[in-house]
Order: structure tokens, then C-alpha cells, then sequence
């Protein structure tokens, strides 16, 4: 099953506003790119042409892109009250 | 404006114990969650110890929403193909001899908060408390966006994430080194189902541990957990290791899916939840100043968190910890003072009762489970010698011990093994 499948399975209230700020010229500067293997969500993607986008609306808020990027990319906080996940089961 | 004897940030475990502790002996409590119920944001394994949460709530088993209780314990040793375990099933009956429930924590935790409430707290949720409001050194409230709630003290169990608990200067960031990514499937399955493969009946539970390729060789491991009408099945893998190895836990809780020891147990089962969850796991090691002046913090905010390998400890730690705070707050407004001098009484509680002192016992032990021989060379060992014993080639057998020092050819000398075993003598 695709992430994007598993995903949609979850209960989201996603805001309209983006609670995670990626620095795009940091981003393209950057080569290790460990957003990619830290995000369980899969938010951060490769794309042909080399540089990583960033979508929020399936971000599961465990900080773990944060706590990974050591370049100062990611400008990291919750959703605002209310928004985002919204766990089931849990 | 009011002011609360305290207002406590997030209703997890540790928030929901501090402010029903304070509640009941009468305090003006008020907490802010940022879900939009209590348990929203919550996700874990699944299973906790009984005694501290029998201690809050006598009897809770009886009307809070528990899966199932655990009976089963097996751990496993997995290469890509085979698995050997060791499979113990205790003697309790029922949930009142049980000494671990699985619990799911979404809906477990709104239970929770229904006996906060009961007891006279105030719970406000969808809100996110963005700052502290300070007087000089002292915090005497928190800033949700443009509102101000005040408080004498600020308990603050905003999870492992707290971005509040480096702005109280409380910690710095925590390192990926020191992190655990839990990554988890929610596989609804029929009852009659659960009970037929995992061989339970009633309220009888199981998890299932598991070490070696599930992680690719990096520490962690995979686990199952039983619920009522479904399974919990995941993948826990150091956050500093799949940066470095360039490995998605994502990819791995699929592979441990597929695994044949492993796919037969949820077969046919449908989706319910994919979740993720960070786990500081360095023990004392990691764990930040406890209190400053109108604050204290407690649970995944402030690492306390114990894995043995054998033993994993969160939950537990920061229900007693929310006790602990709770009883601290309590005298601190008999006393009338709330500065770190009078909230100090905080660390000596917790110094008394377990949480720090296992932190303490088992402060090598996150360390010890860095070793790569864990989840490499000894899953391969056990798996191959057991491999070797029940082959037969038709030729005339040899004997065991000669088998074993075979298996070991290539994976691990002699030396290593003796030496591991010394360094687990002393970690754990």
C-alpha cells in the first residue's frame, strides 16, 4: 500500500495555514537530504530534477524532520489549536 | 483574571495524572491541549504496567477503554526468512491479577480527561499555548496567541516535542542520537480472528517483540500488540540511524509486514490508522532540569523514558511523574511559595519514588542497545544454529557444539560474545 493510501485512512483537519517553513535555498544547497529518510509521512520528496518539495497536509507531527535537519532548513511548530492529526486510535 | 493554582500544558499521561491529582485535592486546575480532544495527538505501542495507573484509579479496567490484558510475551530473533522466539505465557486470568494493559492511547487518554473533568479541572482543547508569560526569571502563565491564562505554576507535559521547555531554558534540542522513530499500523481483525492466531481467549492479550532484520540490522525492533478488534503493528528504529544508513521507516514497517513470520498474523486485515511517534530514549542522559521558577515539566518533555531492550517505560514514568508534580504543586501552595527553592520538592519526589532511581539503575543500558551486534550478528546466530540443528543432509550428524562454532564463523568470535554478555551484566 502507498503512503499516500495508508495516509488517507487518517483523520485530518489540515489548516490552510503551513506550520512547517522549508528554506528553499538552504534546501537546494543541501546534499545529504536526511528529511527524506526521517519523514514517516513521506512529506519530503525527491524530485527528478534533484531538489526535495515539502507538503504539509500529511505531516503526523512527530518532529522527527526536525530534529534531523542540521542546517537550519526547517522552521518547525505545531499546527495551530485543533488542527492536524487527529488520532483515532492511537 | 482568574489565576489557577496551576495550568498544565497537554493532557497526555503525564498531564492528565498532575491535574487530576491536583483537582481532587481541591485546586483551581486548568489544562490546555492543543488536539481537538484529549488523546488527538497521543500515539504510542501499546501497553503500560498497572500499578501507578491503579493507584490514580482504582480499579480503571473496569470502565476505562482497555483492549486487552498481556498473557502472552513473546520476543523473537528475525532474519529476512526465519524467526526463533521465545514465547511466555504467565499465569493471570483476568484484568484484576493483570500486570500490563494494552490500551490504544487516542481513546484511552479521552477516558482519561472525562475523570479530570469529573474531578473539577478544567480541560480546554484546540488550544495551543504558543509562550510563557514571565514576571523577571519567574513564569507566571502562558500565552495562548493574543490570550493570556495565568497560573502559580506552569506543569508543562507537552510531549516530546515541547518547543516550550527550551523557551523555560528548562533543555536544548533533543539529538536524533537520542531518539526513536515508532512508526505504526492500526489492522482491524475480527475477534474470533485474533483469538484463533495468536491462541487467546477473553480478555487475554499478546505482544510480540521482535529484533534483527525488521530494522535492517539498526537498533530498534518490530512489535505486535493485540487488541480487541485489531492489531498494532510496528516498526521502532533509532532516528540517527535511518538518517545515517538512508533507511525510511516507512519502507521497513512494510517489510516487516511482508516478513513470513509476520504476514499470516494480519492477513486479510483492513487499514484503520497509520501514526508516528517520536521516543526519547537516553535515559538520565538526556533528561533536562526538572523545574525553575513557577514551572516543572514531566513525561516525553522531560525524557522519562526507560528501554532495557527487555522493559520499555513511558507511560508509567510519566503518570508517576504527573502524581509527583501534582503532590508538589499541592504543597507549594500550602507553603505559598513557588520558586524553584519550594518546586525543588519535585526532583526529590521523583528521587524517592522509582522513576529516577531506574533511570539511574539503568543508566548504561541505552548505550548497551547501541551495540549492532543486537540486531545483526546474534539474530543471524540464533536463527542459523537453530537452521542447522533441524536440517538433515542425510549424512551422519555432528555434534552441537561443533555446529555452534560453525554458525558463529564470520558473525562473532567468541571474545565479542563474552564481552557483550559482561556489558549487559552491567546495563541491565
Amino acid at each position: 500500500m502507498k503512503i499516500e493510501e495508508k495516509l488517507a485512512r487518517n483523520k485530518f483537519d489540515i489548516d490552510r495555514e503551513v506550520h512547517i517553513q522549508v528554506d528553499e535555498e538552504k534546501c537546494k544547497a543541501c546534499e545529504s537530504k536526511v528529511c527524506l529518510y526521517a519523514c514517516p509521512a513521506e512529506c519530503y520528496v525527491l524530485r527528478a530534477e534533484g531538489h526535495v518539495t515539502f507538503s504539509y497536509e500529511g505531516c503526523l507531527e512527530c518532529g522527527s524532520c526536525r530534529f534531523s535537519c542540521d542546517k537550519g532548513t526547517i522552521a518547525w511548530v505545531n499546527p495551530r489549536g485543533g488542527f492536524g492529526v487527529c488520532y483515532q486510535y492511537g | 483574571m482568574d489565576i489557577f493554582d496551576a495550568i498544565i500544558v497537554g493532557a497526555g499521561p503525564a498531564g492528565c495524572a498532575a491535574a487530576y491529582t491536583m483537582a481532587k485535592a481541591g485546586l483551581n486546575i486548568l489544562v490546555l491541549e492543543r488536539g481537538q480532544y484529549v488523546g488527538a495527538k497521543n500515539m504510542w505501542g501499546g501497553a503500560f504496567f498497572g500499578p501507578v495507573m491503579n493507584e490514580l484509579f482504582p480499579g480503571f479496567w473496569k470502565e476505562a477503554p482497555v483492549e486487552r490484558f498481556l498473557k502472552r510475551h513473546v520476543i523473537s530473533f528475525m532474519t529476512k526468512e526465519d524467526c526463533l522466539s521465545i514465547d511466555f505465557k504467565s499465569s493471570p486470568g483476568d484484568f484484576d491479577e493483570a500486570p500490563g494493559f494494552v490500551i490504544m492511547r487516542a481513546k484511552f487518554d479521552r477516558w482519561m480527561g472525562s475523570k479530570v473533568e469529573e474531578a473539577g479541572a478544567i480541560i480546554a482543547t484546540g488550544l495551543e499555548v504558543t509562550d510563557f508569560i514571565f514576571e523577571g526569571n519567574r513564569i507566571t502563565g502562558v500565552k495562548v496567541g493574543d490570550e493570556d491564562f495565568l497560573a502559580n505554576v506552569v506543569v508543562l507535559a507537552d510531549g516530546v516535542n515541547s518547543l516550550l521547555a527550551t523557551k523555560a531554558k528548562l533543555r536544548g534540542d533533543f539529538k536524533a542520537v537520542d531518539l526513536k522513530q515508532g512508526v505504526k499500523e492500526v489492522i482491524r481483525l475480527p475477534r474470533e480472528v485474533i483469538e484463533d492466531r495468536f491462541g487467546v481467549s477473553g480478555n487475554e492479550g499478546v505482544v510480540m517483540e521482535f529484533v534483527g532484520s525488521c530494522t535492517h540490522g539498526l537498533p530498534g525492533g518490530g512489535f505486535i500488540y493485540t487488541n480487541q478488534e485489531s492489531l498494532s503493528v510496528g516498526v521502532v528504529v533509532q532516528l540517527s540511524a535511518l538518517l545515517e544508513n538512508k533507511v525510511k521507516a516507512s519502507d521497513l514497517i512494510d517489510e516487516f509486514k511482508e516478513h513470513p513470520a509476520v504476514r499470516p498474523l494480519w492477513r486479510n486485515g483492513e487499514l484503520l490508522e497509520y501514526s508516528a511517534h517520536l521516543i526519547p530514549v537516553s535515559g538520565i542522559n538526556m533528561m533536562p532540569k526538572l523545574y525553575a521558577d513557577g514551572i516543572l515539566v514531566a513525561g516525553d518533555s522531560a525524557a522519562m523514558v526507560l528501554g532495557t531492550g527487555l522493559i520499555l517505560e513511558g507511560a508509567n514514568f510519566a503518570m508517576a511523574a504527573g502524581i509527583a508534580a501534582g503532590e508538589t504543586v499541592i504543597k507549594a501552595k500550602e507553603k505559598g511559595d513557588f520558586t524553584s527553592s519550594s518546586l525543588n520538592d519535585y526532583e526529590q519526589r521523583l528521587k524517592s519514588n522509582f522513576v529516577i532511581k531506574d533511570l539511574e539503575t539503568f543508566r548504561r543500558a541505552p548505550h548497551f542497545l547501541e551495540n549492532p551486534r543486537i540486531y545483526n550478528a546474534y539474530p543471524e546466530l540464533a536463527c542459523g544454529l537453530m537452521g542447522s540443528i533441524f536440517h538433515s543432509d542425510g549424512k551422519p550428524r555432528r555434534n552441537t557444539l561443533e555446529v555452534v562454532m560453525e554458525s558463529m564463523k564470520g558473525k562473532v568470535s567468541l571474545w565479542q560474545i563474552a564481552a557483550d554478555a559482561m556489558k549487559a551484566r552491567k546495563a541491565l
